[in-house]
This record gives C-alpha cells, sequence and structure tokens, in this order.
C-alpha cells in the first residue's frame, strides 16, 4: 500500500519504517513559528518548564505581524516580551519593524519555509506553506513551547482527502475562488483532523499565490494541512530563495484516501462568502444587492504582488464609492516596494485607498480597518465568524481581490464585468 | 476526574472569536481573559456563569484560530469542562494541553438543556444527568491524561518529570 505526500513527509521526520493514519508519532520540526498574540504564552510556558534555550536559533521563527504597528500599550508589551526573548536566544528569524510582514506571506518569500519541510506554528494559517509540498498544520502556544524546547512534537498521521480538480477557470476566477466553493460543499469541519491535498490539471498550472490562498484556508474546512505537490511552478519559485537544501515528495500512485472529490473549475464564477461561515458560499452574481460599508485587499490569504496586480487592473482610472473605506494592505515589505516600483501604489491611491503598512490588524478585528455595528465589509480575508473585524453585529463578506476591487467600485458586491 | 454542574449550551461551530475575540487578544492575562469569555456567543455569559458550570456545544466546538487564550478564558472562568458533539483539532489539543478537560459525547448534547445538571466521571468515562435516570457513556480519559490535566498542562507536567 502506498503512501500520501503528507504521510511520506511525516515519516521522513521520524526513525519509523512505515507509516499509518491514525499513528501517534513523535517528529521533528523543521521550522517552529510564533507571532506577537502567540509567543508571549508560549515564552511563559517555556520558561515555567525550566527551559534555558532553544533547541535551534536557526530553526525558530518569531513575527511581531498581528497588532503591529503597536496598537495599544498592552500590544507593545508583548511585542517587548517576544523581542526581548528573540534577542536573549539570538532567534535569527525575528521580524519586526520595517522588516515585519504577515508572517505567512514572509516566510515563504524569505524562502524559510521549502518543500519537504515539517513546520508547525502557533497560529492556525501555517497551513500556508501547504503550497509548497511542505507538511504545515497550527498548533497552540503550549505545543509551539514544547517545540522550541525539544524540536519535536506528536502528530496524529491524518488521513486524507484528494481533490481533483480540472477544466479551465474562467476569467477573474482565482484559488481563492476555488477554495471557497470546496469549503462550501464540505463545510467548516468537512476535513475535520485530516489532510486536504490538491491535484489535477487545473492544479497542475495554478500559479504559486492562488496555491498559497488554497492551503491558507484548509483550516476554514477543519483540516490538520493542505498540500500541494511541488513541481516546476513550485521549483521556479524557491529558486534564490532556498538557503538550505530541500526535498520533493509525492503520492504515491497507489496511496490510499478517505475520500476523492473531483470539481469541475471550468463552472465556478467568482465565489463569496456570506456571514457568519466561510462555508456559507454563493456565486457573487447571488451577492449583488450587498452593500458594503468597506473593502479589505490584503491577509496572510490574498495580500500578495499578484493579489495587488489584479486589484490594480481593476481600480486604474477608477475610485472608490462615496462612503466606502478601501483598505489595501501589502503583505510584506517586498510586495509594498514591488507595488511601489510597479506603480500600483499610485493607482491605489488615486482610486482613494488606504495604504496600510504590513499587518494582520484588520483581518482579526485587531485595529488598522474596524467595523462599527451594523457595517458590512467585503474582504479577501479568510474568516467571517461574528465579530471577526470588530463589533459583534457587523458582517464579513469573504472574496478574492477582483471581487473585493470591483466591491469597493461599484459600493455593493460585485463581479469585476459588472464594471 | 469528577465533574458537576450545571449546563450552559452552544450551538455548532462555536468558534474561537466568539469563545474570545481577538480585540481582547493584546493581554494573555487569564484573569483578564476570562472577564471576556464566550462574549460574542452570548454577552451575559460571565454574569450567569457560576464557578463549576459545564459548557456544552454541538459539532466543531473551538473551530478558527489556534489561540490558547480560548481554552484558557474558559478554564479561567473556572468552567469545569466542556462536552461538545465534536472539537475542531486546534481547540483539542490546546484543551488537553492547557489541563482544561474536554469530551465528545452526541446523545448527551441532543438530551439536555440549558439549566439541566449533570456529573461527569471520568475514569469510568460515565456522564449522568441529574434528577433523571439517564446515564451517557464517554471515552475515558487515559491515565497519562488525567496526570497532564492535574499538573495543570503539559509543561508544568514535563517540568515536573
Amino acid at each position: 500500500m502506498g503512501n500520501t505526500i503528507t504521510e511520506k513527509i511525516l515519516m521522513a521526520h521520524t526513525k519509523l519504517k512505515e507509516i499509518h493514519p491514525g499513528q501517534l508519532i513523535n517528529a521533528r520540526v523543521d521550522i517552529a513559528l510564533g507571532n506577537d498574540i502567540t509567543a508571549p504564552i508560549a515564552i511563559r510556558e517555556f520558561r515555567a518548564a525550566g527551559g534555558k534555550k532553544v533547541f535551534n536559533k536557526n530553526k525558530v521563527a518569531l513575527v511581531l505581524d498581528h497588532f503591529t504597528p503597536n496598537k495599544d500599550i498592552n500590544s507593545a508589551e508583548q511585542c517587548k516580551t517576544v523581542r526581548e526573548f528573540a534577542i536573549e536566544h539570538k532567534i535569527v528569524h525575528f521580524y519586526e519593524g520595517g522588516q515585519v510582514g504577515v508572517e505567512h506571506a514572509l516566510l515563504p518569500e524569505k524562502g524559510i519555509v521549502l518543500p519537504g519541510d515539517l513546520v508547525i506554528g502557533a497560529d492556525s494559517h501555517t497551513c500556508t506553506y501547504g503550497a509548497l509540498g511542505a507538511f504545515a498544520t497550527g498548533v497552540g502556544s503550549t505545543d509551539l513551547a514544547a517545540a522550541m524546547l525539544t524540536g519535536e512534537l506528536w502528530f496524529k498521521v491524518p488521513q486524507s482527502i484528494k481533490f481533483i480538480i480540472y477544466g479551465k477557470m474562467k476569467k477573474w476566477v482565482s484559488g481563492k475562488d476555488l477554495i471557497l466553493n470546496i469549503i462550501g460543499r464540505i463545510g467548516v469541519d468537512g476535513a475535520l483532523y485530516q489532510s486536504m491535498e490538491f491535484t489535477g490539471e487545473t492544479i497542475n498550472k495554478l500559479p504559486m499565490a492562488d496555491r498559497f490562498s488554497m492551503a491558507n484556508m484548509a483550516i476554514e474546512a477543519g483540516a490538520k494541512n493542505g498540500i500541494f505537490a511541488p513541481d516546476t511552478i513550485t521549483k521556479e519559485y524557491i529558486k534564490g530563495r532556498a538557503k538550505r537544501p530541500y526535498k520533493f515528495y509525492a503520492s504515491d500512485a497507489d496511496a490510499v484516501y478517505s475520500q476523492v472529490i473531483e470539481i469541475d473549475a471550468a463552472k465556478l464564477e467568482p465565489q463569496v462568502a456570506f456571514p457568519h461561515l466561510p462555508s456559507n458560499v454563493k456565486g457573487v452574481s447571488k451577492a449583488s444587492k450587498v452593500k458594503i460599508d468597506q473593502s479589505l485587499i490584503g491577509s496572510c490569504t490574498n495580500g500578495r504582488i499578484e493579489d495587488l496586480r489584479i486589484a490594480a487592473k481593476i481600480l486604474k482610472k477608477r475610485k472608490a464609492a462615496p462612503h466606502v473605506r478601501l483598505i489595501i494592505v501589502p503583505a510584506t515589505p517586498l510586495i509594498y516596494r514591488q507595488a511601489m516600483q510597479e506603480g500600483l501604489l499610485e493607482i491605489f491611491m488615486k482610486a482613494d485607498a488606504v495604504i496600510s503598512p504590513p499587518s494582520c490588524g484588520a483581518c482579526l478585528g485587531g485595529h488598522l480597518g474596524i467595523l462599527a455595528a451594523g457595517e458590512r465589509a467585503v474582504a479577501t480575508t479568510n474568516r467571517n465568524f461574528v465579530g471577526r473585524m470588530g463589533h459583534p453585529k457587523s458582517e464579513v463578506y469573504l472574496a478574492s481581490p477582483a471581487v473585493a476591487a470591483a466591491s469597493a467600485v461599484l459600493g455593493r458586491i460585485a463581479s469585476p464585468e459588472e464594471l | 476526574m469528577h465533574f458537576s454542574g450545571k449546563v450552559w449550551k452552544f450551538g455548532d461551530n462555536i468558534d474561537t472569536d466568539a469563545i474570545i475575540p481577538a480585540r481582547y487578544l493584546n493581554t494573555s492575562d487569564p484573569k483578564e481573559l476570562a472577564l471576556h469569555c464566550m462574549e460574542d456567543a452570548d454577552p451575559d455569559f460571565m454574569k450567569k456563569m457560576k464557578p463549576g458550570d459545564i459548557i456544552i456545544g454541538g459539532e466543531n466546538f473551538g473551530c478558527g484560530s489556534s489561540r490558547e487564550h480560548a481554552p484558557i478564558a474558559i478554564k479561567t472562568a473556572r468552567i469545569s469542562c466542556v462536552v461538545a458533539k465534536s472539537f475542531a483539532r486546534i481547540f483539542y489539543r490546546n484543551s488537553f494541553n492547557m489541563g482544561l478537560p474536554i469530551f465528545e459525547c452526541r446523545e448527551l448534547v441532543d438530551n439536555i438543556s440549558v439549566g439541566q445538571e449533570i456529573s461527569i466521571d471520568s475514569v469510568k468515562g460515565i456522564i449522568s444527568v441529574g434528577g433523571a435516570n439517564k446515564t451517557f457513556s464517554i471515552n475515558p480519559i487515559p491515565p497519562f491524561m488525567e496526570q497532564l490535566i492535574a499538573d495543570g498542562g503539559l509543561l508544568k507536567h514535563i517540568a515536573k518529570k
């Protein structure tokens, strides 16, 4: 019996000769990640357990991206805790200030996470790195503390669901629409405890930015990880970024899956997840009566340069509708600079957009774009739970950058086709 | 371990933003977090609940963010344990790591309403509903997990060893 890519990567991080779903394993961790919200608890736990030294200063990443630039005194204190820890332990991958980006855009961009890695992060969207053909999963702060201490963590080997995606996607349809459609089909616990493996002819041609968006939202279906087999597109992306060895894994032809789901991507229009669950998904044509107060383009799901280029294409020589706050968040300093050099920021400013520094703030209702009671936002982010972006009586609609940009112009949820 | 208390019932897919909204995550002080426990699911929850009470959830309890602040808020609010039809993966792991006892029991959730008293014997794996002769079975917590919870969570357990 063959193995899936997820099983193979997990096994490669143990001394085991075989592996099967349901097995409890102790595995080596290549990168352990924390941020300004989750690392303070991990640091407290690390010290309480008598931790004196991290297992490897090159394999811990600490990114101050959530409530930064520091939104208040408490947030500043949390950042200070993490900064002091990073200095004390000589953490190599510590990012703040002008070097910080949204962690799940930043780590792949810098080549810190690579194909074949086993990555854990005290942030649920750690699953983003599955786009590179790594096993990456979100954990809590205590697990991060244990990994920082020992370089290892226990896992239950997940079953895998195979998605076979075929057909040519229509104009303005992206990886974001594919993953929203999938979550709509299987539900927010449709892949609970399982791995989501994305395959098929559409996936084979899908650019890295779209793969990151899809792997990013695997957690929104309850999955442990989302994963793509690395290929020439992956190779092209990591060229010049990788500074250490990496390995490409692929599922065996006779690997065992709990479920196989086929999707014809050619049939999809842009998708929108209505409040208050990422699975509450409809085609954009069914959302055209939804008026909006804010449009947010950014986040670990859709704040990459490719996303900003799409938004700029739509916003060029247009303006945000009156009383609509258009907020654009380049996910990393490099993306910010690229957007500047390519003239995208000029287009955004002419469209009356606010250009935010790289930060997770608005996505989770932290700061830099909070909603009042009764307000509605369309956002390229990943969650639309009650109160996610502000007041518990506000609403979030999840969509692609193309839909968010077109919606900003028309003041209601819209497809770019309507412009 | 033995728990008994009055139950508070919530629906399916109670996410960690509802358990502890991100607007309060500028601190990791357990007491501060506990003040806002379940706030976006029920704004008056902390006014109504009493120490020892039990939270009942539907499917996929604790979905969403990996924030350990969620089980910390519940534990520090002195909820004795959570029983749900199913738990989201990261929340499940975090709860044990934090020392918050949680149990999966589909049948109980379908047969209980707010305000009823239940008691749980986690060693025998039995939940009984007060005033009725009804009992439900649960998977007992294995001894090493019992010890981990008794020690106050994973790292305190590691430190003790």
